[in-house]
């Protein structure tokens, strides 16, 4: 067993799965069990991958059709 | 938290709807397999950011949805056996069996409990050896590393006073009986992320060979559930069928090992009845012979049940994707979350509860 932070709040959760985890990682937790460790390179590289789509629309000058921000009554 | 908020970014979400409008030139039906998607598309109104060529049909991930009826009626009646103390799950207590829920088991003096972890079932069994501690063991690959788990406990604690009531169901064969059903719609499949996280994705590749559909496993974040789409926009438009893995923070092509071995230590693959859908081959797991003495379906003799599903319900076909939850006679009429007729209406993951929790009493057609 270790000790997880959920956002300020502190819980037991059972590492079995993920014996190597350690301090300072982040993972998954699902009904008090760590499935999967959270691969921080891999979620930096695809939030760069979301900000080149914009910074590439922008820059060719991509016609963007309209995406309506709410839906009209 | 971490990779949550970063993960919700508006201004990005509409970089990525933008692509996904510059990419759409034809209608396209996916699927989103997990019910915890259904939720975050409803939430976070990912659907009406589409192009109207797009269609998401909610797909049947969604445990306590599925659960059988007959597993339902069986929970009740073990539940109320003097003696008993049944563990579940929160979501399953207001899941309507044939006459009543486990909520109503319990104001009649059952000794029904709610708890987070199956490990939390294991320690009430240690706890009190007097009582016939029985947890429900449902849900997909993600619970199920948890249930193997605390039955493999309680073996090796020797707690025989512990059972757990089995009905696990797996994402492979439910994708492959929805592209075989007669009338399919569905030409794509979002995957569910935290499935592939324990499970990998390479069960997938065949699936989306044999019927030549992209298959992108899934995150849940509103960029997440974008990035699916627009990946399996992408393979739509160019005509490819490929598996892709657009939640790599938390997937990869093996999953997680540790947990695989204890599931097949514990579990062996069965036929399962889905709730709403029918029987579909190879697509459960059950407690391997081993493990036998700890199935509450053999310790206790509770075999004679008649099932009825409320005639107003139309849950079955909402688990199928042939009707959107707002468009059943019954929704937020005679069913609502604090009276729900069939257990899509209840769960956190249901498709007809996240419709009524966000307000979508008008399909979006009918609001334009």
């Amino acid at each position: 067993m270790g000790r997880v932070n959920f956002g300020g709040i502190e819980k037991e959760v059972c590492l079995a799965y993920l014996p190597d985890i350690s301090v300072g990682e982040y993972t998954i937790v699902h009904v008090g069990f760590a499935i999967a460790r959270l691969d921080e390179e891999a979620a930096h590289k695809t939030l760069a991958m979301f900000r080149e789509l914009g910074l590439l629309d922008e820059e060719f000058g991509i016609e963007s059709k309209e995406v309506p921000h709410e839906v009209p009554d | 938290m971490k990779y949550l908020t970063e993960f919700g970014d508006g201004e990005m979400a509409q970089n990525l709807a933008r692509e996904i409008h510059n990419i759409t030139t034809k209608p396209w039906a996916l699927m989103e397999v997990c019910g915890g998607q259904t939720h975050s598309i409803i939430r976070n109104g990912i659907d009406q950011l589409l192009p109207p060529e797009i269609e998401l049909i909610h797909g049947p991930g969604c445990p306590v949805c599925v659960t059988p009826l007959g597993l339902i009626d069986q929970a009740l009646a073990i539940a109320a056996l003097p003696g008993v103390t049944f563990c579940s799950f929160g979501d399953m207590l207001r899941v309507p069996g044939s006459e009543k829920d486990l909520f109503r088991v319990k104001s009649e003096g059952g000794d029904v409990r709610v708890v987070y972890s199956p490990l939390d079932a294991v320690k009430i069994a240690r706890q009190s050896p007097d009582r016939e501690v029985v947890f429900f063991g449902i849900g997909f690959e993600t619970t199920a590393p948890a249930n193997a788990m605390a039955v493999k406990l309680a073996k090796q604690q020797g707690l025989s006073n512990f059972s757990m009531l089995v009905s696990h169901v797996l994402v492979p064969p439910a994708i492959d009986a929805i592209m075989t059903s007669p009338g399919n719609r569905v030409q794509a499949f979002l995957a569910a992320g935290h499935v592939c996280s324990v499970m990998g994705y390479w069960q997938y590749p065949p699936l989306a060979a044999r019927h030549h559909t992209p298959i992108v496993i899934t995150g849940f974040e509103p960029l997440d559930v974008l990035e699916g789409i627009r990946r399996t926009v992408a393979q739509l438009e160019g005509g490819h069928a490929e598996v892709e893995n657009a939640y790599e923070r938390a997937v990869n092509f093996d999953g997680n090992g540790a947990a695989q071995h204890v599931l097949n230590e514990v579990f062996e693959v069965t036929d399962r009845a889905w709730r709403g859908i029918g029987i579909i081959p190879k697509s459960g797991w059950r407690l391997q012979p081993a493990y036998r003495e700890f199935d509450a379906a053999y310790r206790f003799d509770v075999s004679d049940i008649r099932t009825v599903e409320s005639p107003l319900c139309h849950s079955g076909e909402v688990l199928q994707g042939r009707l959107k939850p707002n468009e059943c006679p019954a929704f937020g009429k005679e069913c609502t979350p604090r009276k729900p007729l069939g257990a899509t209406m209840v769960s956190s993951e249901g498709a007809c509860a996240a419709y009524y929790n966000y307000g979508r009493f008008h399909n979006i057609a009918a609001m334009k």
